[in-house]
């Protein structure tokens, strides 16, 4: 060691220059900057080598594109460098604790992305013949079977390709069962604490939406639930647990009235992460729920998508479920590897008006997401019924250790009332007097080096943080977050604003301008004004 | 349990913070009936890394994997060469691990590549401007009828014949409840390609017509000029809306925008996706600058940061659910993510220079293709101009054809009557062309295809 020195300092010595003037790049060592595609690229360069086009006589006839395009390529090397420098400015659930409210941001494993790249499921055609793909349609026959076990509901449709479309899948099925008897209701009761996706989804499917507002423990009100059903009430949408992260007891006495009343019940399922393994919505009277794969069974939240939702129903919307779906059948005898049974995708020539003639329809172009399947199945099998219940259990003891080691330093509205389930509600009353904010909170966060919780959001407390940790965090990672968190309140109920009004201070951005993004919206790159000229 | 980190006696330390003796005692909000006092029957219990990936890969190996055969399918899902880069920097964690930009101080990596992804998808279908991505193509054609509605306040779509039945479908299951109308035409024999539809929709265009629908290529693989009709839609006060199911062919032909569309939706699952059984795929949506207000879903615009430094939010977001609540465009929230990276970094490798490469040579061979399978005695092309599809008459029905070609180790298509049961296409294969298939692939092909035709 001694001979590399040659009198060079191996350590910092005394007082280390603080250099704030900008460099030269306006990079900061590994935090680096990076110009858009259009101003490093250009369209004469490709990062792809091609074989030369054959001879061939052209079928485009006068319809080819002629003017340029002006799409940038880059070189390999630099393609692989300007993706890897953006994504050094973001974060994720592989970073750190990403405690994102109603958004189950757990650990991703990585055996699920190996399986989904075999290439039996990741390089198959979704219209090759039915005994090409006996494998793939195997595997969505065994994850709706879990699907609707561990709900106990009887039927799932597992083409909804997101959240919000698996809402619009069941809402439409309840459409269609009213429909099917004739009965045109207009009304959907939507609890106040709702998911924007909830009022959305049902007026998309052209429901007039009514809100219902939380009770002061922050359960939707029941009596005013109950008040409001009669006979122009399609269905009730309930989140449970709901939104402020508690579990409402009383859904089982809604589900028995809203069927009463000639209802559905509709259960945004969300917040699934918190009972899976413990507690089945088919017990509680649910009608119908989706299960967002990418929450609860860890298919990755890929910076916005893609998510999955199939949805699981009673046996009352059972018979208007999409197509297709898949179903098992004794198979020929000499199948090879069949064990003598075949899956048959039913589309829309082989659904038969006795076998499936009340169906809605078609949601979208082919079966579903069939990688997100992949990966929930092996996550699912990993983890198996015992493991599923132990997610379960940890998450909401997470959540509730979050709960009871900040209560005294922040305020939380419903604590009194009971445990939390897998997420743990605040307001900003302990910021009352301060002059400071939840957003000011949220931006302290990132410079503690933590993704923010949900903010504002649900709506029915004032300023909410929403914090869910889920069950991949270990008790080290929770008291870290603790403690940044018990700092902060603490700072900012002792006046030292300063940390919070300018924060974050230590990302690759300080806070953006979002109203001048909306009033002068610049959606595209443009060309600088002096190409533009020699363009023309 | 590897993926769970609390120990026993972590939880029992918890437990005591919190101030109960037991987990149940976190549950006691769940009704006596409905707690289950262990795991649920009947279904496995965990299992170690390695037994389940041997159960997941031996339903893999029951799948003929596309690559590993001569490979002819299309009709919406393309199969292409994706560079290995692609995969390699869409599993970087910060990209796949990470949410929707909601703190985009953290997330200028997500919403600058959704910025390019914008302008890319702009400049390919010749629109203004583009959302940062929608669940696929099938569902962006719903969104784009529905936009239409909003914009012309008119309540008839007339939608083409060519269009993809399965585009079809997904939309009218949910006009059937929101009171859109839409008239629908089933192509026939004697009328594919189905742009023969055209002055038919001309004329049946009246003033409660919003939209005109129509794809190109359309789903017999036939390529159209789209100019005269966009000029009489607009005459009427409608919109063209223009679906591409096959992106690349945007790298040879005319783009929607110079033909006058007012709103294209498509399918990038070409680019950088991969086929993936049909989803996860990526649907794009691209209109002109004076509707971006109408638009559904997420946008991605540029701004600055206090400190005037350039950098990108989620913007317009008063369209949205999550603001909007029952008034919102849309009810969509989660998107296409991470597809609309993988389509991006697919593009910037190509560049216009390796996108119009790569174009030619779908065509080139698809036009060889379509040469040899049209020399094979009583087969015979219906498509004359096309990109990298067409279709062909057999003189035997195409479905048992496929199937039959599929025993041979070929998969050889998309027999017509899967898509359109009942419109008496019995006999209509759709072969798609792409830049994966070989020379031997097309042996294959015409060997199999001879066979069963001769049968």
């Amino acid at each position: 060691m001694s001979m590399m020195n040659q009198g060079r300092p191996s350590s910092p010595t005394g007082e280390v220059p603080v250099h704030l003037a900008p460099t030269f790049t306006g990079n900061r060592a590994l935090m680096l900057e990076e110009p858009l595609i259009f101003e490093s690229g250009s369209p004469q360069v490709t990062g792809v080598d091609l074989e030369p086009v054959p001879a061939h006589r052209s079928r485009l006839s006068g319809l080819e594109r002629k003017g340029a395009i002006g799409l940038p390529g880059l070189s390999e090397g630099e393609t692989v460098r300007h993706f890897t420098r953006l994504s050094r400015q973001n974060y994720g659930i592989d970073l750190g604790l990403f405690p994102l409210g109603s958004c189950t941001m757990k650990h991703n494993p990585r055996l699920n992305e190996k399986m989904a790249r075999l290439p039996g499921f990741g390089d198959v055609h979704p219209l090759q013949p039915q005994d090409t793909v006996q494998g793939a349609l195997e595997l969505i026959h065994r994850l709706a079977g879990w699907l609707m076990k561990l709900t106990n509901m009887p039927a799932v449709a597992m083409t909804p390709k997101a959240g919000a479309h698996g809402e619009l899948c069941g809402m439409l099925a309840i459409r269609a069962a009213h429909e099917a008897r004739g009965d045109a209701r207009k009304v959907v009761l939507v609890p106040e604490s709702a998911h924007g996706t909830n009022p959305a989804t049902a007026a998309f499917c052209g429901y007039a939406v009514e809100d219902i507002p939380a009770d002061a423990r922050g359960r939707v009100d029941t009596d005013a639930l109950l008040a409001r059903l009669g006979p122009d009430v399609a269905a009730v949408m309930i989140t449970n647990p709901n939104t402020c992260g508690l579990f409402d007891p009383d859904l089982k006495r809604i589900s028995d009235a809203v069927h009463a009343a000639g209802a559905y019940v509709y259960c945004d399922g969300a917040n699934f992460n918190a009972i899976v393994g413990r507690v089945r919505p088919g017990d509680l009277g649910v009608d119908a729920m989706h299960i967002n794969l990418h929450k609860t069974f860890s298919t990755p939240h890929g910076g916005g998508g893609p998510g999955s939702g199939p949805v699981v129903f009673s046996q009352a919307l059972a018979p208007f479920a999409p197509l297709p779906f898949v179903v098992e059948e004794p198979a020929a005898p000499g199948i090879r590897g069949s064990n003598g049974v075949r899956y048959h995708l039913i589309e829309e020539e082989t659904a038969s008006a006795e076998d499936h003639g009340q169906s809605f329809g078609r949601l979208a172009a082919f079966h579903g997401q069939m990688g997100m399947f992949v990966r929930a199945l092996s996550y699912i099998m990993s983890h198996g019924a015992d493991g599923l219940r132990q997610v379960a259990e940890d998450a909401v003891l997470n959540a509730n250790y979050i709960l009871r080691s900040l209560e005294d330093v922040m305020t939380a509205p419903f604590a009194k009332s009971g445990p939390c389930m897998h997420e743990a509600l605040f307001d900003d009353g302990f910021l009352k007097d301060t002059g400071l904010t939840t957003l000011d909170v949220a931006k302290a966060l990132i410079d503690e080096g933590f993704h923010p919780m949900t903010m504002y959001f649900p709506l029915v407390v004032h300023g909410a943080m929403l914090i869910e940790p889920t069950e991949t965090e270990s008790r080290q990672r929770l008291d870290q977050f603790i403690g940044a968190m018990r700092t902060l309140a603490t700072a900012a109920r002792s006046g030292e604003t300063a940390r919070f009004a300018t924060a974050p201070h230590f990302a690759p951005r300080s806070r953006l301008d979002e109203t001048r993004a909306a009033r002068q919206p610049i959606l595209t790159w443009q060309p600088p004004i002096d190409d533009r000229l020699a363009a023309e | 349990m590897r993926y769970l980190p609390l120990t026993p006696d972590d939880r029992q330390a918890m437990l005591a913070k919190i101030g109960v003796s037991s987990i149940d005692d976190l549950f006691v909000d769940v009704p006596a009936e409905a707690r289950l006092s262990g795991p649920i029957e009947g279904l496995a219990f965990h299992q170690p890394e390695m037994l389940v990936e041997r159960e997941l890969t031996r339903m893999a190996k029951r799948n003929m994997a596309a690559g590993e055969h001569p490979f002819f399918i299309g009709a919406g899902a393309y199969r292409h060469h994706v560079p290995a880069s692609v995969d390699h920097l869409i599993q970087r964690g910060e990209f796949l691990t990470s949410y929707t930009p909601y703190q985009p101080e953290i997330a200028q990596g997500t919403l600058q590549y959704l910025f390019e992804f914008q302008t890319q998808v702009a400049q390919l279908t010749g629109m203004d401007v583009a959302n940062a991505s929608m669940y696929d193509g099938s569902t962006a054609l719903t969104e784009a009828v529905f936009m239409a509605r909003r914009i012309t306040r008119r309540g008839t779509t007339l939608i083409s014949a060519g269009v993809h039945p399965h585009y079809v479908k997904a939309t009218q299951t949910l006009c059937r409840f929101t009171g859109d109308k839409l008239v629908t035409g089933v192509p026939t024999l004697g009328r594919a390609p189905a742009t023969a539809d055209f002055d038919e929709i001309i004329g049946r265009m009246d003033g409660d017509t919003s939209a005109v629908v129509v794809q190109n290529p359309d789903s017999f693989g036939h390529v159209a000029d789209l100019t005269e009709l966009a000029a009489a839609v607009h005459a009427k006060g409608a919109l063209l809306i223009v679906v591409v199911t096959e992106v690349v062919s945007l790298g040879a032909l005319k783009s929607p925008g110079e033909m006058g569309a007012d709103i294209v939706v498509g399918e990038g699952q070409s680019l950088g996706v991969g086929l993936q059984f049909g989803g996860p795929h990526l649907g794009l949506f691209a209109c002109n600058a004076k509707h971006v207000r109408q638009m559904p879903g997420r946008l991605c615009g540029e701004t600055v940061d206090a400190d005037g430094r350039r950098g990108f939010v989620l913007t317009l977001s008063t369209r949205e659910q999550h603001i909007r609540r029952e008034k919102a465009t849309s009810n969509i929230c989660t998107n296409s993510g991470l597809m609309s990276l993988a389509f991006t970094i697919h593009m910037t490798l190509l560049g216009e220079k390796g996108l119009r490469h790569l174009a030619e040579l779908n065509h080139a061979r698809a036009c060889e293709v379509a040469d040899r399978v049209a020399a094979i005695p009583g087969v015979k092309l219906l498509t004359e101009r096309f990109f990298n599809e067409f279709a062909v008459e057999l003189p035997v029905p195409a479905r048992q054809a496929v199937r039959d070609m599929a025993e041979m180790g070929v998969l050889g298509g998309v027999g017509a009557a899967r898509l359109w049961p009942g419109a008496g296409l019995d006999n209509v294969l759709l072969i798609a062309v792409t830049e994966t298939v070989s020379p031997s692939d097309i042996d294959a092909l015409v060997r199999a295809l001879t066979e069963v035709v001769s049968q």
